[in-house]
């Protein structure tokens, strides 16, 4: 097993070379430059010039992009000339917040989409299968951010029951009742479409193993109906459900940058996105490599998870 | 089978959740404290440092904690005394000399004198200065006339300029010229721009990123005290959110609302501020080639666009019509003998026809977005019918902002005909002497992307920049408003009138025609 992992993140380090190589040819080929973004109208080719210069950019690309990787491998992830401060304190703040965010949608749409999968998948063209079907295909067909302005009009304007935005109060807020009440909206408008995704294919997955022998001998054998769903055949289901997670993992991540913005969280995806406009070059790349190891590092623990779960997965 | 029990049991927890959570202290939602401004602003600042940021979101902040030689007058664009108490100019207009404040101390404790000004033009200005590495600095330009800063004694201090600038004190009342604590630039250095320190009415207490800057009353200030105990400024980026917070009670006053949502505010609880300031949204016109080299066709399009139904039905009445270059927020140098281009198709359609530029095909500029825009979009699709409607054909071509900057700013030759800019500067000599100057062509580091070249027009501006006689200055201004008004070098469309809501429990605040947000005066019950 020790094997195993060690040769799967072996096998992420070419994936994340070839992260850093398409982000920074991304921001560099996209155009405007940041001089322009920083000078607005006042950007005259003169003082364009010479502000890039300041800003170091007046070297060739190649040249830029190995002194970017060579600073990064020694933890040098260089220095926000649109936030003023350094780009990795920026993003673990930030990373933080949209770790808060996208995990509870991810824990919420990992249980909810499961559970409604396998209620559904047991009681298949009943009532509950129907009722849930139903809903779960509003989930999966309203945008998030559009489910989120919603919310907040209803809940945070009209009712008052929540805050519309940030992830603290301003004043006499910090601790963790603060912060739950400020996660419920966005963390339950980033999980809707997830959980509709994860009830779907939960609901196929355990069909098909509720049709296997191992399930019918179970029954015949006398053992209660919701163990044989709940310990037989969703341990069963699970091989196939937990890529189906790992996958959702990277929407609820991805989908984190709408509702950021539309929530005011101090996340990471409002970071790219205001760090893209402003082309602010070593935030954008310094965020997406972060993310983006993350993401894989994630995904290796799940295919870890699954061999545990699957021993014909070969280890 | 056997599920019930348990889904049960789960609906009754899931309940008892939801109770929890909904049962708890109502206390993010409660009001905002008393003697608490909470200012809702469009977009996290860059940094407080005022040498080193260039974006009104940021200038809105500044004001507040610092302040520099002069400023602009309360109400009005013109210049008077802050931190120096008075001036003197040379004959020649190449000297000032300025008297400073007597005991005014920066936040840090340190005192505000002539070595501290000196401190703050030469950080900015001269590239072997110890503390010029804490830039970069890209408004220094607006100094670039200034040859040397001298300590003359403890409490004056004189500038040499390089030829006469007559804007310089107008730039000096400009966020760029805000006095910072040589004090405080030594010990940050990097980071100062995270931890300011001024001399003026608030106190920088705490920036938590993306969520909050927080100022602080300053007691110890030379004027009269803030109404305020303390102003936070939050950054909320979308527009939808941020009227939100402002209907929900979770901020005191939010800037810059969107004109669809100003009639959410009309009832009782929000007051809506307006002020014209000194903005100017046109259209730039390709006078080197095409249809639009020919002036008859530039008018004609002046003619053909109906900027009323712009600002009323577009822009909801945010915006009023543009008459000339030269904002009216200038009241001191703007032409009011001129009358806007008024919306008559029909001269249009004959100018057009006399050009013979009939079903001439134009391509057009329009940007998503970006600072002084305003509704870019929908206000090009506008013009792009009303230029159909008298027998162009219009084609648009939509850049996001800084892409846009990247192909407009170089000039317009062999890609568009006309593009969409606006502009927004503390003086009325800017923007004339950087975009309709033949000295002003792009190629010559100059933002005149439709190569407009009037002589008569270069030599007002060179003299209206350099005269020091403000009513010389204007009469100067006056005329080339005329002058270049019948050129018709663009498509006058839009003079932008900020506004802001407050709620009911704001009281004396006001909004000036520099865009600037000045908090000093403000109380809030």
């Amino acid at each position: 097993m020790g094997g195993y992992i060690l040769k799967r993140l072996i096998s992420a380090v070419p994936v994340l070379f070839g992260i850093t190589i398409i982000v920074f040819l991304i921001m560099s080929l996209i155009p405007g430059d940041p001089a322009t973004a920083i000078l607005g109208s006042y950007a005259t080719p003169e003082n364009v010039e010479k502000l890039n210069r300041e800003l170091g950019l007046d070297k060739p690309m190649v040249q830029r992009y190995f002194i970017w990787l060579g600073n990064m491998l020694t933890g040098d992830f260089g220095r926000s000339f649109s936030l003023n401060r350094p780009v990795i304190d920026e993003v673990l703040e930030r990373f933080n917040a949209t770790m808060i965010l996208s995990g509870t949608s991810f824990v919420l749409c990992s249980i909810f989409g499961i559970l409604a999968g396998v209620i559904s998948a047991a009681r298949q063209y009943g009532f509950a299968d129907k009722a849930i079907t139903f809903v779960v295909l509003i989930g999966i067909s309203v945008p998030s951010f559009f489910l989120g302005m919603m919310m907040i009009l209803l809940f945070a304007v009209h009712l008052r029951w929540l805050p519309v935005s940030g992830m603290y109060a301003i004043y006499g807020g910090g601790d963790i009742s603060d912060l739950i009440r400020h996660l419920i909206m966005p963390a339950l408008a980033l999980a809707a479409v997830a959980t509709g995704v994860v009830a779907r294919l939960s609901r196929s997955a355990m069909l098909e193993v509720l049709r296997q022998d191992f399930v019918r001998t179970a029954r015949a054998n006398g053992v209660p109906e919701r163990r044989v769903i709940m310990g037989h055949a969703l341990r069963v289901a699970m091989v196939s459900i937990l890529p189906v997670l790992g996958i959702q993992a990277g929407f609820v991540l991805s989908g984190a940058v709408y509702i950021e913005i539309v929530f005011q969280w101090p996340g990471v995806g409002r970071m790219l996105v205001d760090a893209i406009l402003a082309r602010d070059l070593l935030v954008v790349q310094g965020g997406v490599v972060f993310v983006a190891a993350c993401y894989v590092l994630f995904n290796i623990a799940v295919d870890v998870a699954q061999s545990l779960l699957d021993p014909r997965i070969k280890t | 089978m056997n599920l019930t029990p348990w889904t049960r049991r789960g609906l009754f927890l899931a309940a008892a959740a939801v109770a929890l959570i909904f049962g708890m202290p109502e206390r993010a939602t409660a009001q905002t404290p008393p003697g608490v401004l909470i200012v809702g602003q469009v977009a996290e600042p860059k940094s407080l440092d005022p040498a080193a940021v260039t974006a009104v979101n940021d200038f809105r902040i500044l004001v507040n904690v610092y302040e520099g030689l002069t400023r602009y007058k309360s109400g009005t664009l013109e210049v008077e005394a802050a931190l120096a108490t008075g001036w003197d100019i040379s004959e020649d207009g190449t000297e000032y000399t300025f008297t400073l404040r007597d005991g005014v101390s920066f936040h840090d404790g340190t005192p505000f004198n002539a070595e501290a000004v000196k401190f703050n033009f030469d950080r900015m200005l001269d590239e072997n200065h110890p503390y010029h590495d804490t830039g970069p600095f890209p408004l220094s330009f607006f100094f670039g006339a200034v040859q040397a800063t001298e300590v003359v004694d403890d409490m004056t201090v004189k500038f040499t300029l390089n030829a006469p600038y007559a804007p310089f004190l107008s730039n000096l009342a400009y966020p760029t010229g805000l006095i910072v604590s040589p004090a405080a630039v030594e010990a940050h250095r990097m980071d100062f721009g995270r931890n300011p320190v001024g001399t003026g009415p608030f106190t920088f207490a705490e920036w938590r990123s993306n969520e909050a800057v927080v100022l602080e009353r300053n007691d110890a200030y030379w004027g009269e005290a803030a109404g305020t105990q303390a102003v936070v400024f939050r950054p909320i980026t979308d527009s939808n959110t941020r009227v939100a917070e402002m209907l929900a009670g979770g901020i005191d006053l939010m800037v810059e609302v969107p004109p669809t949502s100003l009639g959410q505010f009309s009832g009782d609880g929000f007051s809506i501020v307006e002020q014209a300031g000194p903005h100017v949204w046109f259209l730039i016109l390709n006078a080197k080639e095409g249809p639009f080299a020919d002036k008859r066709v530039r008018q004609a399009a002046n003619y053909a666009i109906n900027k009323e139904a712009i600002v009323n039905d577009v822009l909801e009445g945010t915006a009023t019509v543009a008459a000339g270059p030269t904002p009216p927020a200038f009241a001191w140098a703007y032409n009011d003998a001129l009358d806007p281009y008024p919306y008559d198709p029909e001269k249009a359609k004959a100018l057009i026809a006399e050009a013979g530029a009939d079903g001439a095909e134009l391509t057009f500029y329009v940007t998503e977005g970006g600072s002084g825009m305003l509704d870019p979009v929908p206000m090009g699709t506008a013009i792009q019918a009303d230029l159909q409607a008298v027998g162009f054909e219009v084609k648009i071509e939509t850049y996001e902002w800084n892409t846009f900057l990247g192909e407009v700013n170089p000039g317009l030759e062999g890609k568009a005909d006309m593009a969409e800019m606006a502009w927004m500067t503390n003086d009325p000599d800017t923007l004339p002497y950087l975009a309709l100057r033949s000295e002003a062509w792009p190629d010559k580091g100059g933002f005149n992307s439709g190569y407009y070249a009037n002589a008569k027009v270069d030599e007002l501006l060179e003299a209206a920049r350099t005269a020091t006689d403000q009513n010389e200055r204007a009469q100067l201004y006056r005329e080339m408003q005329a002058i270049v008004q019948e050129d018709a070098p663009w498509v006058f469309v839009a003079n932008w009138k900020q506004n802001a809501v407050t709620s009911d429990r704001v009281e004396n605040f006001g909004l000036e025609p520099s865009f600037l947000l000045h908090l000093q005066g403000v109380i809030k019950n």
